[in-house]
Formats: structure tokens, C-alpha cells, sequence
């Protein structure tokens, strides 16, 4: 990997914003890339070494839907430290996020264990505690951070957050339209360090296909500087020049493909597999008799993510029947 | 059949407030339930959108999904926009009616799903605003709530979405210049906004359920309509389509 270049110009708005890069750095920061259309296949290991201590890292995908729990894994074997981690709403991997250490920062707009579980114990002792920070933000200002950044421009005007206790904590702008004096809040840029997207098929290019919602994955892998693609499958170029309306992110934004079959399992990846919602549940009837709520969390960690060596080792957890199960419902 | 709960005609209330021809945000859970079931009685083009991504959903008897953030539960779309592009719709003007919930509510129509305590002294942490606050700023909303005195506040402890702010003109000079709240539906009654103070007020109560008894579960002087309502009860066939739509009540739980 090329070294990172130096960021300059970063400006703290307040301590809940850490950086806002000008246009120039932004703009250079990914035009430096080689964006020949090379082989860009790694390894899951490989591809988590993108990943510093300290980066701000954005997830695809949201609640049951293609959250990349293969990356997740990864990161939290490789005991990676100090991570704010973005996305549109966040759930059940905030809890894993958390308690491993991986990240001290969820910059979100809900967080919670899906609709059904409410905020999850864990999340309420390390938020109310402060050893963790949730940012929020409402779901249309991630999309509109996420969508500046894939412009390259430092903010958006929206009318969105006014009057709100939101904009206050958050200690956002506010500017009245030069040409019609509307008042809008100025939403500010969000330029992950490195986005990871869990989608259906790439080609070694990484000529990226998304089935289904999208969410905000395709803005959010535009406005990150490194993008790291998990998938289901690599297919041949040619699949994907057939049918090139179904790709949503073309090869020159993404640095790493990686072929990692179930690499959103337990949660779903529409076409190929649906949530296990049992297995939800009884991660949640967990807390009722652990010790602790750190425990169940913790035991959760260490039989899923880091007893078992290989994600293969990880998927036997669940065992064929259950995987099948789930594949026959997302095929239909 | 006569028998039916506060949940219940809250319920009813909701999809009867829904209008034929219109576009609203629907969530899981009894929002959902009440789209789809004006979409069986007086509203057939009510079209309903998922926040997450998805354009007028096909949701039937049977299979009311738990979650609307899986492309399956979104069944029948005829778009999966993404996410921002959804609440863009909303943004654009586009959305009529928002159904947002919340742990407090105040006289303004303000609600808090963020924080109870304060941010820098948490004593509950919720999971926050998700698309609620786009919504109540961009569109008119309604809110269906168990009527309870800690949830009616005189005032927020933490302004996740706005209403009508601090009454009278606050909303409009904050730069919020469409949407508001529209209605709050109890399980005792209807409740409107007084147009000039933007404040909260009882327009009806169900049957069986006096002035008194909301006042009691509601933490401020609540201000009442001269021609205070009694809701219609709930007809059979409402009854039956809603004991259809959720046989187990998942969604409409009984406290």
C-alpha cells in the first residue's frame, strides 16, 4: 500500500467534528491513486491492514442488511484500537464494536438492537458511562455528509436539524440563502478514512454490483478515501460489462476486493441469504443470565470472533443446516 | 363485537387520520399497521415509504414484516431508492404525513428519542433520531403514544425532533418554514395544535374517557377544545381488519 500523504489543512470545527479537509486535500487524496484497472484481490487479512488505529471507518449496509461481519471480525481479532465508525443506523455490530475495544466512536443517526431489542445494555453502559461516544446526527444528514463528501465539496445546505437540540450539541452552522434569505443548517462533509461495503459481486477490478437496498453504501464508498469491497462472489469482467446498469461503484473507487462467501451471515445479503433472526434473539436472552452485560457480549466475542481461527471455522459455528435455511429463503 | 382496548381504537384513530391519494413515512410496528389498513378501507392509493429505501411496498395480510430495513420485508416495491435519496422526497416535499413515536413529548409537539437526563449526565440513553427529526422538519407528522404523564412533559429534555419549538412563531423563525405536528393519538383521545400558539390541544377523547382523566396523565395545564369530541368507537369491520393484520399483537401490544 502507498503511504498515506500528509493531511494538511484539517480545521476541528468543535471536538464532535475531528476534521474538515478543504477541497484540495480531498480532491488529492484520491486522484494520487493508481486507477488502472488492475487486480486488486486480497485476502480478508490483507485487506484489514488498510484499517489504522485511530481512522475513522465507514460500514455499509444497515441493521440486518449487508453489514460486513467478516470485516467486523477481522478487525476485532486484530485487536484494532480507537476506531470511529460511521454509518446510517447502527446495531447489533456496535455491541461487538464496543466491548472488543475496536471503536470509541459511533457517528450515527439511531443506534439501537434492531426495532425489536431496543438500545442494547452494552451500549447503554458504555455510552451512559462515557467510555464510548455515540455522535448523532438524523438519517438524512449521514446521507447528506456522506453525499458531500462524494462531491468533494466541504458542505450541504438543508432544512434538516433547525430548532433541534442536535445542531446545538452538534455546534453546527447555520446560513441564511443568499439569494432567497431561507435559513439553512450546513451540514459538513464526511470523508471516511476507509469505507468497507459488503455487496453481491465484483469483478477483480472491483467493479462493484449491489442487489437490493443500497442504502447510503455507493456515496459513502465515493467519499471515502480507501475503499474495501467484501463480496459473495467475483465474477468475470465480462458479467459485468453484460449487465453494466446493476454496477453501483465502478473499479476506480475501490482499492480491495475481497471474495468472502456468507460475509454478512448472521444478518442478510439480499438474493443470496436472510437474517438469522434466532440467532438474535438469543444473543439478546443473553443479557437476562449473564453476570454481567459485558460478559454476554464478551462471551459472544470470543466463541464467534475469536476462538474460531478461519471464517469457515466461524460459519461451522452455525452449522450447514442453519446456513442452508436461511440460503433456500433469500433465493426465493 | 363490542370488546376492544385503548390500543386498539388508538390504532383505528391512526389509519382513520390517514387520507385516500396520500404519501407517508410508515415505520414497523403500529404505524405500519395503520397504513396498510387505511390502505384496506377508505384510502386504496395511500402509498407508503420505508425511510431505508423503499417506494409504495406491498404489505398483505399475513406478512407484516418486524422490520422494514431488509430489501425482503420491502416486498412488492416499485423502487428501492437509497436511503438519502428517500428522505430526499421528503426534503423535495413530496411526503404528506411522517408517524413519529418518542420516550417524551411536550405541550409544542417537541419530541425526545435521543436522551433522558442531559447529554453531559445521561440517566438513559435511546437510540436516537434516525430519519424522526428529517421528518418533523420537512413534513406534517402525527404521533401515536401511550398517554402517560412521564412521556407528556411540560418540556423535553432534549429536542430530538421539532415541533412547534417554544409556540407561536419559533418554528418558522428557526427556518422551519413547512410541516409540523399535525395530530398526537393517544389511547385516551385525539389531540390538535392550536394554530396561533402552536400548543397542544385535546380536540377528542374516546369513548368512555373523560377531560379529567388525560389532564391527570398529561404533565402540563392541557388546554381543551370548546367542542371537545368523543371519538366513534371502533366499527366491526375496523375491528376485524386490525385483529387480521395482527392476529399475535406484535405491534399493537397491550401494556
Amino acid at each position: 500500500m502507498e503511504s498515506r500523504i500528509a493531511l494538511r489543512g484539517r480545521i476541528a470545527i468543535n471536538q464532535n467534528i475531528s476534521y474538515f479537509p478543504k477541497y484540495e486535500e480531498t480532491w488529492t487524496e484520491v486522484n494520487y491513486k493508481n486507477k488502472g484497472m488492475r487486480d486488486k484481490r486480497v485476502s480478508l487479512k490483507e485487506a484489514a491492514q488498510i484499517i489504522k488505529d485511530n481512522d475513522h471507518v465507514a460500514l455499509g449496509g444497515v441493521q440486518y442488511s449487508r453489514v460486513p461481519i467478516a470485516m467486523v471480525r477481522e478487525l476485532i481479532r486484530n485487536g484494532r484500537k480507537n476506531l470511529t465508525i460511521s454509518r446510517a443506523l447502527m446495531s447489533f455490530e456496535a455491541d461487538f464494536l464496543i466491548e472488543s475495544g475496536v471503536m470509541k466512536k459511533a457517528v450515527t443517526s439511531w443506534l439501537s438492537g434492531a426495532v425489536t431489542y431496543g438500545v442494547s445494555p452494552i451500549v447503554r453502559t458504555y455510552v451512559e458511562s462515557k467510555r464510548a461516544e455515540f455522535e448523532e446526527w438524523s438519517n438524512l444528514a449521514m446521507g447528506f455528509r456522506y453525499m458531500a463528501g462524494a462531491m468533494g465539496i466541504s458542505f450541504m445546505p438543508a432544512k434538516i436539524l433547525l430548532g433541534s437540540d442536535i445542531i446545538k450539541q452538534l455546534g453546527l452552522k447555520t446560513m441564511d440563502c443568499p439569494y432567497t434569505g431561507d435559513r439553512y443548517v450546513l451540514i459538513p462533509a464526511l470523508n471516511p478514512d476507509v469505507a468497507v461495503i459488503h455487496a453481491q459481486r465484483a469483478d477483480k477490478f472491483g467493479n462493484t454490483q449491489i442487489d437490493g437496498m443500497n442504502v447510503m453504501d455507493v456515496e459513502m464508498a465515493k467519499a471515502a478515501r480507501r475503499v474495501i469491497v467484501t463480496v459473495e462472489r467475483i465474477v468475470d469482467n465480462e458479467e459485468i460489462r453484460r449487465s453494466p446498469e446493476l454496477t453501483k461503484i465502478p473499479f476506480f473507487v475501490v482499492d480491495a476486493v475481497v471474495e468472502i462467501p456468507y460475509g454478512a451471515f448472521p444478518f442478510d445479503c439480499f438474493g443470496c441469504y436472510e437474517p438469522d433472526h434466532q440467532h438474535f434473539r438469543d444473543y439478546y436472552s443473553g443479557f437476562k443470565t449473564a453476570q454481567s452485560v459485558e460478559e454476554n457480549t464478551r462471551e459472544y466475542i470470543d466463541k464467534y470472533f475469536l476462538k474460531p481461527e478461519t471464517f469457515e471455522d466461524y460459519l461451522e459455528l452455525f452449522g450447514v443446516r442453519t446456513i442452508i435455511k436461511h440460503s433456500i429463503g433469500g433465493s426465493k | 363485537m363490542k370488546g376492544y382496548d385503548s390500543v386498539e381504537i388508538m390504532a383505528v384513530s391512526a389509519a382513520r387520520a390517514l387520507k385516500d391519494g396520500q404519501v407517508v413515512f410508515a415505520g414497523a410496528g403500529m404505524p405500519l399497521i395503520a397504513a396498510v389498513a387505511a390502505q384496506k378501507m377508505h384510502a386504496p392509493s395511500l402509498t407508503i415509504l420505508f425511510e431505508v429505501g423503499a417506494v409504495a411496498p406491498i404489505v398483505e395480510i399475513g406478512r407484516i414484516p418486524s422490520s422494514a430495513n431488509e430489501s425482503r420485508s420491502a416486498y412488492g416495491s416499485v423502487m428501492f431508492p437509497t436511503t438519502t435519496e428517500t428522505l430526499l422526497f421528503c426534503h423535495r416535499g413530496f411526503v404528506d404525513v411522517g408517524f413519529l413515536g418518542g420516550a417524551q413529548i411536550d405541550k409544542y409537539g417537541n419530541l425526545n428519542s435521543s436522551i433522558i437526563g442531559s447529554w453531559d449526565n445521561p440517566k438513559l440513553r435511546l437510540p436516537g433520531s434516525g430519519g424522526a427529526n428529517d421528518i418533523a422538519s420537512c413534513t406534517r407528522f402525527m404521533v401515536v403514544t401511550l398517554h402517560e404523564k412521564r412521556r407528556f412533559v411540560d418540556k423535553v429534555d432534549f429536542i430530538t425532533s421539532p415541533g412547534y419549538l417554544q409556540g407561536g412563531e419559533s418554528r418558522r423563525e428557526a427556518g422551519l418554514t413547512v410541516g409540523g405536528p399535525l395530530k398526537v393519538i393517544s389511547n385516551l383521545g385525539i389531540l390538535g395544535f392550536d394554530s396561533e400558539k402552536g400548543e397542544m390541544v385535546l380536540e377528542a377523547v374516546h369513548p368512555g374517557v373523560t377531560s379529567e382523566e388525560v389532564c391527570e396523565n398529561t404533565g402540563w395545564d392541557l388546554l381543551i377544545a370548546d367542542d371537545l369530541k368523543v371519538t366513534e368507537p371502533p366499527t366491526s369491520e375496523e375491528l376485524e381488519l386490525f385483529r387480521l393484520l395482527d392476529p399475535e399483537r406484535r405491534f399493537l401490544k397491550v401494556k
